[in-house]
Order: C-alpha cells, then sequence, then structure tokens
C-alpha cells in the first residue's frame, strides 16, 4: 500500500516539471497521496463535508424558507397561544416554547441534507464519490458532519434571537445550546442518510421522511411540557431520541431564569426511566450513542448496496 | 515502468459476471480475454445488453467480477482496489457533476478526492481547464454550462490525477454532430500530448474510427477485436451501385460478361466485390448500356458490426434511454 511509485522509478523522465502550457504530461506514477489509515479517512470525509458546506453558501433560498417555520411557531403560534397559556413561573409562553422550536428548526434542515444523499445519487454526483479512492464510509460520515453543521450554522440566525424573548445572552448558554443542536442535527442527518440507502428515489424518501419527522416533532415535548401525559404518550416520549436533545436544552435556559420550585415541575418536569431521573448528561449521551449507531448502520447499508 | 517493456494498461482474462435472475442466472459477461497495450485509444463495441457497461465497470473497480482476473494500469482490479482507481479516470455516461458547484469547484473537490497536495491540484487545475478550453468559465456554476461543456469539464476532470487509463463510457452520447467532433479533437489531442491509454466505449460508428484498435463485444464476449482498418478488409467488399437505361439487361451482362452477381437495392443495380476501383472501368467497356451514375462505397464499420453481431448498431441504439436509468442503480 505505501509503496509510492514515483519514488520506484528512478529514471526520471519526469514530465511533469518540464510541461509547457501546450503539453498535459501523464506523470510516471498518480499525483496525491493515498494511505489506508484514519488520517486518510478524516481527510476523505473532511472532503465530503466541505462540499456540503459549498452546496449550502450557494443556495441561499433554502437557508431563507427553512428559518420562516420556526419563526412561525415563536412569534406567530407563541404569541397567539400565550394569551391562553399559564406558564405558572413569571415567563412568557414563547420563552418556555424557544428552546423545542430552535431544536426542531435543525430538524428539516438536518433530514433534508440527510437524503440529499438520494439526489447525490439520482444526479450521478454520487458515481463520482463512490469510484474515488475513499472508502465509502468516509462518505458517510462527510454526508452526516456536513450535513450538521449546515443544519447547526442555520439555527444561529434563530439563536441570535435569544434575547426577544427573555432569555439572556449568556455566553455559555450559547455554546451549550450550539452544542445540543449540533448533537440534534448529526443525529436527524444520519436518520436521513440512513433512509438515503434504502431508499432510492426522492418521490419515496420526502413522504418517508415526514413521516418519520413530523411525529418526533411532536412528541418531543418541543411544544409542550412532558408533565401530566397520558401513560401511552408518555412512553411514546421517551422513546423518541429527539426527547433527549429538546430537554436538555430547555433544561439549559431554564436554569438560567428564576423559576419556582413549582413552575419548574409543571415546565420541565424530570425524564425519568423506571423511576430514575435521567440526568442531562446521560440523555445527551444517549443521543449521541444512537446517532454513532446510526452511522455506522448508514455505512454498512451503504457499502452492501451500491 | 518507462525504461522497460511496458506492461498492458488493461489486462482480462476470462473474466465472467454472473447475475442470479428470476430464471436461473444472467450471464452479463462470459469469459472475456482482453489486452489493451499501454498508450492506445482503445474502442469498445457492441449491441445494447452485449455486456460493455458490465465490463467497464468491473474493469473500474466498481463491480466485483463472479471469476477470472483483470489488471489495470498493472494492478488488480479485486485485490489492488485502490491502487487501481488512483490510476484511472473515469467519464460516465450520466452526468456525474454537482451542478450546484462552480467548474473549478468539482475540479478541487476531485483533486481532494484523490489526494492531491495544494500545489498539484492547482498546477493541474489549471492545465485541464486550459486543455478544454473552459478557463475563462471555471467560476461559473455547472448548472449555466451546456451538454458539450459539461462533457468537457467531465473529461478534464478524469485528467485531473493524471490517471494512467481513462474510461469514457459513451462519451459522446446526446450531444450535437459538432460538440461530437470537438470531444474527439479534445481526445486527439491529449493522445498526442500524452502516453495515456483510452478506453472508450461508443455508439457512433464513424467514432471508432478515431480508435487505434477496437474489440466487439456480443453476448458477454468479444466477437472480433483488429484495428479499423483491418476489420473493414475483413468483411471484405466493396460494394458498387449503379444507375443504368436498363438494369435488367445490366445484371444479365454483369452475370455474363464479368462472371459476378448483381442485384438491385433501393432503386440501383448493386455488386459486391473485393476491389471496387477495378471493376468500375470493365463495366464500362463491357457493359455496353448507358450508366449514368456509379458508386463504390468502400466498407464500413457499421458494415463489419452487422457482419459480427447480426445487427446495425442502430437497431441496437432504440432502447438508450431505458438503459441509461438502469445504469443510475
Amino acid at each position: 500500500m505505501s509503496t509510492d511509485p514515483m519514488s520506484t522509478d528512478p529514471v526520471s523522465t519526469d514530465p511533469m516539471g518540464t510541461d509547457s502550457t501546450t503539453t498535459l504530461p501523464v506523470p510516471a506514477g498518480p499525483l496525491g497521496e493515498v494511505r489506508s489509515d484514519l488520517s486518510h479517512h478524516a481527510r476523505a470525509t473532511w472532503v465530503v463535508t466541505r462540499r456540503e458546506l459549498l452546496r449550502f453558501r450557494s443556495d441561499r433560498a433554502r437557508m431563507l424558507s427553512m428559518l420562516l417555520q420556526p419563526l412561525l411557531f415563536i412569534f406567530v403560534m407563541g404569541t397567539g397561544l400565550g394569551s391562553i397559556v399559564d406558564t405558572g413561573g413569571g415567563i412568557s409562553f414563547r420563552t418556555f416554547l424557544f428552546p423545542g422550536v430552535l431544536a426542531t428548526s435543525v430538524l428539516f434542515t438536518a433530514a433534508f441534507a440527510g437524503i440529499s444523499l438520494v439526489w447525490d445519487r439520482e444526479f450521478g454526483f454520487l458515481r463520482e464519490m463512490m469510484v474515488a479512492p475513499i472508502s465509502r464510509a468516509s462518505i458517510i460520515w462527510g454526508k452526516c458532519l456536513g450535513g450538521a453543521i449546515v443544519a447547526t450554522g442555520q439555527s444561529l440566525v434563530l439563536l441570535a434571537l435569544v434575547g426577544t424573548v427573555g432569555i439572556p445572552y449568556d455566553p455559555l448558554l450559547l455554546v451549550e445550546l450550539i452544542g445540543c443542536l449540533f448533537l440534534g442535527s448529526l443525529f436527524l442527518t444520519a436518520l436521513g442518510v440512513l433512509l438515503s440507502t434504502r431508499i432510492t428515489t426522492i418521490q419515496g424518501a420526502m413522504p418517508m421522511l415526514q413521516l418519520l419527522i413530523t411525529p418526533m416533532m411532536f412528541l418531543s415535548g418541543s411544544l409542550f411540557p412532558l408533565g401530566g401525559l397520558p401513560a401511552w404518550l408518555s412512553v411514546v416520549t421517551r422513546l423518541n431520541p429527539l426527547t433527549y436533545v429538546v430537554q436538555p436544552m430547555r433544561h439549559l435556559v431554564l436554569e438560567r431564569l428564576d423559576l419556582t420550585a413549582a413552575a419548574e415541575q409543571k415546565l420541565l418536569p424530570p425524564l425519568t426511566w423506571a423511576g430514575w431521573a435521567v440526568p442531562v448528561g446521560v440523555q445527551l449521551l444517549t443521543v449521541a450513542v444512537i446517532t454513532v449507531a446510526l452511522i455506522g448502520l448508514g455505512a454498512r447499508l451503504f457499502a452492501s448496496t451500491e | 515502468m518507462s525504461n522497460t517493456v511496458r506492461e498492458p494498461a488493461i489486462e482480462v482474462v476470462g473474466l465472467t459476471k454472473s447475475y442470479p435472475a428470476a430464471d436461473g442466472v444472467v450471464e452479463a459477461v462470459r469469459g472475456l480475454d482482453l489486452r489493451v497495450e499501454a498508450g492506445q485509444t482503445y474502442g469498445f463495441l457492441g449491441p445494447n445488453g452485449a455486456g460493455k457497461s458490465t465490463t467497464i465497470e468491473m474493469l473500474c473497480t466498481i463491480r466485483n467480477p463472479t471469476s477470472g482476473t483483470a489488471r489495470v494500469a498493472g494492478f488488480d482490479v479485486v485485490r489492488e482496489r485502490t491502487e487501481v482507481r488512483r490510476r484511472i479516470g473515469l467519464v460516465f455516461q450520466q452526468q456525474t457533476l454537482d451542478q450546484q458547484l462552480t467548474a473549478e469547484q468539482n475540479l478541487r473537490f476531485h483533486a481532494d478526492l484523490y489526494g492531491l497536495s495544494r500545489a498539484d491540484a492547482d498546477r493541474r487545475i489549471g492545465e485541464v481547464l486550459e486543455m478544454v478550453a473552459l478557463t475563462d468559465r471555471r467560476r461559473d456554476p455547472v448548472v449555466k454550462y451546456s451538454g458539450g461543456m459539461k462533457r468537457r469539464l467531465e473529461i478534464a476532470r478524469g485528467l485531473v490525477h493524471a490517471p494512467q487509463v481513462l474510461f469514457l463510457d459513451e462519451p459522446t452520447i446526446g450531444l450535437d454532430p459538432q460538440t461530437r467532433a470537438a470531444i474527439w479533437d479534445y481526445l486527439r489531442d491529449l493522445r498526442q500530448r500524452t502516453e495515456i491509454t483510452v478506453f472508450v466505449t461508443t455508439h457512433y460508428m464513424d467514432e471508432a474510427e478515431h480508435c487505434d484498435r477496437i474489440a466487439i463485444m456480443d453476448h458477454g464476449q468479444v466477437v472480433v477485436e483488429d484495428t479499423p482498418e483491418a476489420l473493414k478488409s475483413s468483411v471484405g467488399t466493396d460494394r458498387i451501385a449503379l444507375r443504368t437505361d436498363d438494369d435488367e439487361l445490366a445484371i444479365a451482362r454483369i452475370r455474363e460478361r464479368l462472371g459476378l452477381e448483381a442485384g438491385v437495392h433501393e432503386g440501383q443495380v448493386t455488386l459486391a466485390v473485393p476491389e471496387g476501383a477495378q471493376v468500375v472501368p470493365r463495366l464500362f467497356t463491357e457493359l455496353d448500356l448507358h450508366i449514368r451514375s456509379v458508386t463504390v462505397t468502400r466498407p464500413s464499420l457499421d458494415d463489419v458490426f452487422l457482419t459480427y453481431t447480426g445487427r446495425t448498431i442502430r437497431d441496437s441504439e432504440a432502447p438508450r434511454a431505458a438503459a441509461g436509468r438502469a445504469m443510475t442503480r
């Protein structure tokens, strides 16, 4: 693997040095270095990631359209419902809603970034990646990381508005929220990518994604507190990985505000597994583990089907 | 490599590929043998379903063969896949550019995928853009390119990492005649300037004339392989077509005075002879009737294709659109 054909050919007919603009020489060996170690995989992953970022930069319409929905949720629905909802803790309903909507704002961007693999296949670009001397896992990791960075980056616009709903501009809080958003985005991109390895048409992938994501959005407690739900609903919310992104984010926001114990119990009841109140760190770890598992599974399926 | 006897660019021995199908097994490629010398432009022809695409996919390490071996640029396509990939450039039938990105971004992405250093990438991107005359459009998004420009860009991209073998699967399909001619100019130019081996499939027989050698594949095997000239000679005969005032009489006299069989095709008296040019003067002196026109046609590669596959290339071209979509799988 480590043989470098440039060096095994001592007869330096090396045409590369002598080229004029009219000749296009073929070097004695291929240009570029390809090794099979981790740094090569990391590099290949980054190449794929960077393409996602480049693509996003050239697509401003997508950026705007993805912003509209969360703004409607917070400032229209939040304000409208706020008049009949009493949070009981001296904070507005919009403040309560904000972390949930922030989390859902990455939902569609991230998931769409994931299923863009279907587009890549449909428009042929996937082939360009498939025949390159890189591993298939690098392609999957690159797609996931790229999608997650794009979705997180997009949500920053919304995050900049925390002040308008009475949440302090605490740098640490912002960093923590960005971390959560990135994790949630990575999870959702991975889900989209996983779907794309099985479903090969855009017409098939889009409804499938909607079918998965809309319930996840509503069942994560993004729009309402998880306390006092009927047992069946309570179980479903605990099975939803997105819950473990939304609840920590809400926790991070509310702990910065002066809430009475009663209000906190009402707005952010502890999330329990069989009676055990799951710490925020464990919640986030759960999402991380599921995400890595999804990406791993996606990479496997991808390698076996393409 | 440069100072010893050069290895063939492509060497295939007993290559087979079979797929499970509803009614047993489909053998797409059956015991293919092929040898392409370095530096040649090699045409790979055959009707649809002959196994061309499957063969190319195996040579490009996209599919694994069921049995047999193939070496490309000196490396085994199964065991030394990465080494093969570094040394080959690919231009697919289907577009594989990122339309949202600019030409330069597409090339940069490719250079990065192949692990080129920044300096190598800069130099090669400049060179290949120059070669396909897209330097001044390098910052335009590909979506604004015409079909021919995209094709040129894809060829350029296939060359960025300086491959030893360039595979082109139907590089001119769907392009207008002028653009097709331009693409072949680039390929000819490329061959003159470099030692690259070009392996190309095409449906256009006139394009196959540009190749040093041609293989015609049918039913999963190579049925014939030679230079275009030799192939045309092997089909043998020139065709002479005459317009006369009395076709019946002409045919009769051709039979009795020249000892040749003629018939009427498309309103003309037609006969097949080994050397048309030598027969024409005798027709004028010996037929003794008014000849209005004479045409001598050398055998074309179309005739070669017809002879060896039993089909014209046009017959086999009809279901193209469907085949193109199947390629995307």
